[in-house]
Order: C-alpha cells, then structure tokens, then sequence
C-alpha cells in the first residue's frame, strides 16, 4: 500500500465519510466536506509532472489475488497523468460549481456526492490501473455511478430512462470487453498491460487477436458514445448539469478514448484497427455535429456536440495508429495525429467544461434551456456571455482560442493520410479530410447557434418562468478559469508541451521519438485555406438555417436508432415477462415441482451417464433391532403426513420423524448432529404452528387428496435418487476419507477437543461466515416482505 | 395467541432460566464437549419461543426488548470482524489464535478467538430466528 494507493482509494474513503458529516452538520453545503479532495489529489498528481515529463513511469503494487495474476498495479505514466489531471482538476471545479448549484434546502446531497466520490475514485482506478481486470473492474464501477447520478432525480421518468439506457449500453459494451481481456490473456498469460505490449509482436497472427480487437472495441466505442452507440449520450443529460459538465463531457466518456490510446501498441500494428478506430471516429464526428444543429436544447447541443467531438479525437488516435507501421526513428510526420488527439482532448475538457457550465447558469438562471424562448440574455449575463464566446468560438476553431490550434493540427493530421500509403489509405482514405471539413462547418454552425441564438436577438420575457439575472459568483468562477485556460492555452500552447503532451504521446507510443511543437503560424497552407473555408461557408449556412432546416425531415422517424432501441428493448421485456409469468405462479408447490423435477434429471442423467451407480455389499456393519424399529417409526410418520386430514396432525407428524432421526444421531454417537436436530425440530414445529395461523384453510378438494401422477412420481423419484446416491457414494470411495486429518490436527492446529465444532468455527470457518450471512439475508427477506406488506395495506386503508 | 394457562406459566418462569443457562454453558463448551454457537443460539431461541407461548408477543417484548435485526448485524460484525482482524497482522483471512492463562480461582483457562467468531454465530442465529418468529408471529 502506497501513497499512491491511497490517493486512488481516497475517494471511496471520504463517500464513507459523506453521509455521516451530512447529518451531523447539515447547516454545511455538503460540498464544502467534498471540495478538498479532488483539490488535494490535482496538486498530488501534479507532482508527479517532473519525473513522467522526462518518460519515468512511476509503478506501484499490492497483492490482490496474485494466484491469477490480479494485483492493484497501479502506474503513473504520461497518459494516465494526464487523465488524472483531468479527473482531478474538472472535479474540483465541478465540485465547486455543483455547491451553488444543487440547493442544500431541496436536494438530497448526501447521495449525489456519494456517487460523485464514488466515480471519481473509480474513474482514477480505470485510467491508472496497469492490470486489465482492475481495470475493468473500475469501468464497471464508473458505468454504475454514471447510471445513479443521471438517475440521481429519479421522480422523473425521463431521468431514469436515461439512466438505464446508457447502463444497458455501457455494461454492454464493458462485458464484451471483459470478454476481450480474457482474450488477451489467453494469447498472454498475463493481465498486465505493459506486459501485453512487450508481447505485442508475438500476437499478431494468434486467430484470438482480432476477436479480442473487436471487443475491446466494441467497449470503447460504447463507452466513448461513438455512431451508432451514441444515442445514450443525449439523453444522458437529465443528470443535473454539474454531472454532465463532469462525467458525460470531460472524464467519463473519455475512458473510451483513453482505453483505445492504451490498447494502440498492442493493436495499431494491424490495418482493421486503423480503419475501425478512424471509421468510426469520423462518422461519429460527422453525425454528431450534424444532428447537433437541429437541437433546440442548449444540453442537447451540447451533448451531440461531445458526441461529435469524441469522434473526432477517437479518428486521430486512429489515424495515429498508423504510425505503428513506420520505422520509429522516422520523424514525426505521422504522429502528429496522436499529438492533435491528446491536444484536442485536453482543449476540450476545457470549453465544453465551461460551456456546460454556462448551459447550466442558463437553465438555472431563466429556468429554461430551449434556444427557442432564449434570447437577448446577453444583457443580463454579461459574464456568461463572455464566457460563452469564448467557448464557442474555441469549439468552433476560432483564433486564438486553443480550439483552433487543435483544429488545425487536426487537419493536418487527416490530409497527410493520403500519404500514409498503406492499408489502402490512398484510395479511400480520401474521405477522411472531406468529412472532417463538412464536419467542422456543421460544427461552426451549431457553435453560432448556441451562442447566438442565447444571448443576442430579441429578448422574450414572457416565455421565461424567472426574470434573469446574472449568476451567483460561486457559479461563474469555475466557467471563468476554464474559459481562461482556453485563452491561455491559446497563446501559449507550448507551456503544455513538454510538460503534459508529449509524455502522455510518449505513453501512446513507446519507442518513439516525440517532438511537440505547437505553433500559431503555420504559413498559407491548406489547413489554413480549410480554415477559412470552414468559416466562410459556416456563416452562409448558419444565415441560411431556416431554409434548409427542412433537411433534418427527411430522416423518418421510424428508422432512427432510438426507435430502434426502444423497439429492442420492448421486446425484450414482453418476452422476459411472457417467460417469467408462464413459471412463476406464486404457489410453492409449483416451485418444489420445478426444483424436484430438475434435481431429478440431472443427478438420475449424470449418474447414468457416469454409470456410477454402484452397489457394494461389503464393510457394512450389522442392524441391530433399535435401528429398525427407529426406521419403521420415520417410514410409517412420513407416509401419514401424506394421509393426514388437517395441517396440525401433518405438523406433529412432521416433528415426530424429525425427534426419530435426532435418536438416529444418538445411536450412532453424534451427540452434536442429535442436540441441533432436536433444537431445530422444536423451533421449527413452533415456527410451523406460527404461520399455521396464516395458510388458507384445507379445501374439500384437497381434502378428497386427489391422487395426481406427476406428484407422485416425482416424490418417488426424488426418493429413489437419493436412496441410489446414498448407496452410490458408500460403495464408490474415490479418495481417502479426510475424517483422519481432523482427527489428527484438531488438537495440534486449533486446540480443540470438539472435532465438530472446530471445524465449523476454524477449519471451515468460512462456510459458516457465509452460512449466518445466508440466514441473515433469509431473516431480513421475511422482514421486509412481511412488515412491507403490511405497511402497502395499511396506505390503501387510509386512502 | 391468547393463553391463559397458569400451570405452563409457573413452569416456564423457571424452566426459562435452566435453558438460558444450559444455553450458555453449551456456547463456552463448544469448543471441548458437544456443543458450540449454533446450538447454543437455538436453544436460546427455544428458550424465548417458550415464553412467547406461555405468555404473548406483547409481553415478550416488554420483557426482551431486543432489535433482534441489530442482534443479525451485530453477529455478523463479530464473525466477520473476527476474519477480517486476522489480515492486521499479516496472515491469512480467518486465522485464529488461541492462549492459555492461568486464573487464581478458574484454574488454567484456554483464550481463543474462535470464541469470538462463536459469538458472531450465536448472535446470529437467535436474531434469524427471533426475526423470523417475531414477524410471522406478529403479523395480523
């Protein structure tokens, strides 16, 4: 256990912690109890800037489950740094944000900063891990507190169906991807990621390592909200907006990306994952921008709009990974598309942060988001619209924001593909600097029309429910300083260069040399012209919007992939309801039948099968007279409880058969089986007589005891099952018995005389701890479906 | 449940105590002769059955006001606290320990953890049963 560990953990410490200093002070915003975490964390892993800014990795581990190779590896490169900066760094600010946000009057903020900690810690887990299982299990973890805080105001319907579509899409992306790390662990025999890479030559033919590609994929892919699994995103954004500003722009959806940036040195040698990372990045940056223009919601924008942009960077890491097929000591021609990916992510973790920040004064200041009733609120907010200019004009690629330096380097990036000349990239790799310029102008359009069509235009009181005024401090100070960092960031991009981008570079491509220059200038180049085009062309379209608005109905309904979703999982209900009905009738009987009916075929199948039914005549020890008549009284009281008229007698019955098999124990000298027995007899007739009071009576019916079949035959074979295993396992010894180990090391090992009870409290205690643990939640089960129901009927009396 | 039978009464005011007492007994025996927590529990258990036949549920509980579901938790924080406390000092989870100690008047005595974890179980099993009872019992 390390610092570091700590760090990593520290998190999940203070969401303990949470709900305590919420009720003890809840005069305290419980934000404040938050806020030094993530602070604290920002300035621990900035630490760590002078040894991963000269390529040191700092690794640190603890045993977890070392047998199958499971350790907390934790390593602290330039890639996760960078990540658990952002994570870090956003947090606080969101954290910050989130406190003058969410009203301590109306909210319940001890839940919401649970699973805020609760994702934090996770999401520094998934980007820090070095061991693939700990990895994936704290992607799961993320997918979790995503569905809790997008559900977090869970009286609306529309929160809770975004939050269960985007757990059903993430955890279904997470669980092909698990699927992908047991791949790779086949092809490796290890979990570790910087192993793997080691390996990552030897892999290449294996016929697991394109299978275990597309998974791992299909997990970034949904995770990073990437065409056509996108479509959760959207309606993610139900989550209030410090949620949104933190997991469904900045951090979360970026695991997806980080996971692809990982996984390029294992993978990028072979041309499908080039094509499928930049395919798929690309369309998604297309469809995205372009559905992002017919929203009229500023979060709808917004989350399209990120939508789009993960498409972007996913396309350059893409495109990036084709530098893998270069000699390394080759220049930096290609790898300029890693460099612009990592610089666009860090950019964008920047504006979009400010511009949700800014959709959610917005929304909290005027009680709308719809850019329809918006407008002229350029006057009342003039901090925010400053703010918001700057954001816009960074997303849009606008000098001098750090957007336009990453949009050009972005350029550059896809029309060198052209020159790339491999995995026909010079055929059809054509299309990628043509969709990425159509993309940017439809980015630039939505960009203008989320500003524009806020804060300037004519101002329309009567639509707005409150008169709006311009936000609390508390709220404008964390737009303020990441609308600085896009400006800073814009002058000065080489500050980050050295210190930030080109280790995390350096993470993504081992071997090679990387040199990151970022410049303004680059002369008249095509970029440049791109530029200029995209802007030129993006204020005719943006004047023109009405007039070809009309395109967006040309898409019918019908075939949108949400309906396609919806449809999926309708069906799926119905069936599951359908098959869930047709078996769960309510009636134990029915239940018994099936169990009974099961344990039937599969013991009476394997024993056949096996040919394992055995009997040997041999070591049996002779019956003495007590022992007969000792198993005549169980016959005969068992075969009366099926003649018995009423419950009482078949309860008595019962407990005589139970009291007999307690005189079995004694006879054959276990005093320990023989006083349970006894014990649990007597309570268990007292707990029968209790729920007496509650079965319906016997019916005229039942009473007649109709003789049915299948009941019968499946009571005698379950009989005769059993009888056949019993004599199956007496004469069939396979091993040793381990009777003479306890009989030797009771004493020695546990100092105990009591072999019984040694070995329920000691040899295997474990068993018992999961015992009582089995009849606690048994306990509580009855509680709960006692007390509850009675509750539920008291409510319908009173209304 | 109404009773109202003198006779079972008497008795079980004094019978109460004789069980409770051998309940105990068996608990701390366990370890050495027949015995142990589970049994121990359900003999306590058998022991608060009996007073809730002889007299009713609302009597019983003025008489024991246990949350037995508290009495579920706490068990459990024993057994597991118990194996959890053993990955302190470095060894495997649920490794137990035991001494002896010489007492002036109870003569040589032997320490053990196991006890502990017994406990855990004990608690358990008569917060399970008395749950269960209570709620079934209880419900009109």
């Amino acid at each position: 256990m390390s610092l570091l560990h700590l760090a990593i953990i520290s998190p999940f410490l203070l969401a303990i912690l949470v709900p305590i200093l919420y009720k003890l002070l809840r005069k305290v915003h419980a934000g404040w109890f938050v806020l030094p975490l993530p602070m604290l964390l920002f300035i621990y892993f900035l630490s760590y800037i002078p040894r991963t800014s000269i390529q040191q990795t700092v690794i640190k581990s603890f045993a977890w489950i070392p047998t199958l190779g499971i350790d907390f590896t934790f390593k602290v490169d330039g890639l996760g740094l960078l990540f658990a900066l952002l994570i870090t760094g956003i947090g606080s600010l969101v954290v910050f944000y989130s406190i003058y946000y969410l009203s301590k009057d109306k909210e319940q903020l001890n839940t919401f900063y649970v699973y805020l900690l609760l994702f934090m810690g996770a999401m520094l887990g998934v980007v820090l891990s070095d061991n693939l299982i700990v990895l994936y299990t704290f992607w799961e973890l993320t997918s979790f507190s995503s569905f809790l805080l997008i559900g977090y105001w869970y009286d609306r319907e529309k929160s809770r169906y975004g939050a269960q579509k985007s757990m059903l899409i993430t955890v279904f992306g997470g669980l092909s991807m698990l699927g992908g790390i047991i791949l790779l662990y086949l092809m490796t025999g290890t979990f570790s990621i910087s192993e793997i890479i080691q390996q990552s030559n030897e892999i290449l033919t294996n016929p697991f390592f394109i299978p275990a590609m597309l998974c791992i994929l299909l997990g970034a892919f949904t995770k990073s909200a990437q065409f056509p699994f996108h479509i959760w995103l959207p309606d993610a954004m139900e989550a209030p907006t410090p949620v949104s500003a933190y997991l469904h722009s900045a951090t979360m959806v970026k695991a997806g990306i980080y996971l692809v940036a990982r996984m390029s040195p294992i993978f990028a040698e072979n041309g499908l994952w080039v094509w499928l990372v930049a395919g798929f990045g690309i369309v998604t940056l297309f469809w995205g921008a372009f559905s992002a223009v017919k929203q009229t919601d500023l979060k709808g924008i917004l989350a399209y709009s990120t939508v789009s942009q993960l498409g972007m960077i996913m396309s350059l890491l893409g495109i990036g990974g084709a530098a893998f097929h270069f000699d390394s000591s080759n220049n930096s021609y290609f790898t300029v598309a890693t460099v612009a990916a990592v610089f666009h992510l860090i950019n964008h973790a920047t504006f979009k942060g400010s511009l949700f920040m800014v959709a959610g004064i917005v929304d909290h200041e005027t009680g709308t988001r719809d850019i329809r009733k918006l407008g002229g609120l350029m006057y009342f907010m003039p901090i925010t619209f400053t703010i918001a200019i700057i954001g816009t004009f960074s997303m849009a690629g606008l000098p001098p924001f750090n957007g336009f330096l990453s949009k050009e380097m972005f350029f550059t990036a896809m029309v060198r593909v052209l020159e790339i000349g491999i995995f026909n990239l010079e055929t059809w790799g054509v299309l990628f600097p043509i969709i990425a310029w159509v993309a940017s102008i439809f980015t630039f359009v939505y960009s203008m029309l989320l500003v524009f069509k806020t804060f300037t235009g004519k101002f329309q009181s009567e639509k707005l429910a409150k008169k709006p005024h311009e936000a609390p401090i508390g709220m404008l100070i964390p737009p303020t300083i990441l609308a600085s960092l896009v400006i800073i960031i814009g002058f000065f991009p080489n500050l980050l260069s050295n210190t930030i981008i080109a280790p995390a570079v350096a993470a993504i491509m081992p071997n090679f040399k990387v040199d990151v220059h970022i410049s303004f200038w680059h002369g008249f180049t095509t970029e440049l012209f791109m530029t200029l085009g995209v802007i030129v062309i993006g204020i005719l379209l943006y004047k023109a919007l009405p007039k070809w608005r009309r395109v967006y109905r040309l898409f019918p309904e019908k075939f949108s992939l949400n309906r396609l979703y919806n449809s999926i999982l309708d069906v799926s209900q119905r069936a599951s309801r359908t098959m869930t009905n047709r078996y769960l009738t309510g009636f134990s009987r029915t239940y018994l039948l099936y169990l009974f009916a099961f344990f039937i075929i599969i013991l009476a199948t394997t024993l056949f099968v096996k040919d394992a039914f055995t009997v040997k005549t041999n070591n049996l020890s002779s019956i003495h007279l007590s022992e007969a008549i000792l198993a005549l009284v169980i016959s005969i009281g068992a075969i009366s409880i099926i003649f018995a008229k009423s419950r009482l007698t078949s309860i008595i019955l019962l407990g005589a058969v139970g009291y007999t098999v307690s005189i079995f124990f004694v006879l054959f000298r276990a005093p320990d089986l023989a006083l349970t027995q006894l014990v649990i007899e007597t309570i268990s007739v007292a707990l029968f007589l209790l729920c007496f009071y509650h079965l319906p009576k016997f019916k005229k019916r039942e009473e007649r005891m109709r003789f049915r079949i299948a009941n019968a035959v499946i009571s005698v074979g379950v009989g005769a099952i059993v009888t056949m295993i019993a004599m199956s396992a007496h004469s069939n010894k396979l091993f040793d018995s381990i009777a003479q180990y306890y009989v030797d090391n009771t004493y020695e090992k546990a100092a105990g005389k009591n072999m019984v009870n040694v070995i329920l409290v000691d040899f295997r205690g474990f068993d018992t701890m999961f015992e009582i643990t089995v009849l606690a939640i048994a306990a509580l089960g009855i509680f709960g479906m006692i007390k509850l129901r009675l509750e539920g009927g008291k409510k319908n009396e009173n209304q | 449940m109404k009773t109202n039978d003198l006779i079972l009464q008497t008795t079980t005011k004094v019978v109460v105590f004789i069980i409770l007492l051998f309940a105990v007994y068996i608990f701390f025996a366990g370890h050495y002769t027949p015995g142990g927590g589970f049994v121990g529990g359900l003999l306590t258990s058998g022991a608060i059955v009996l007073l809730l036949l002889a007299f009713d549920l609302k009597t019983l509980q003025n008489f024991l006001p246990f949350n037995y579901i508290y009495m579920i938790a706490i068990g459990l924080l024993f057994s597991i606290g118990t194996g959890a406390g053993s990955l302190l000092f470095n060894v495997p989870f649920l490794t137990h320990v035991f001494t002896h100690i010489d007492l002036p008047i109870l003569g040589d005595l032997s320490l053990h953890t196991a006890t502990l974890f017994d406990l855990g179980v004990f608690l358990v099993v008569v917060g399970v049963t008395m749950t269960i009872i209570q709620t079934i019992g209880g419900d009109e």
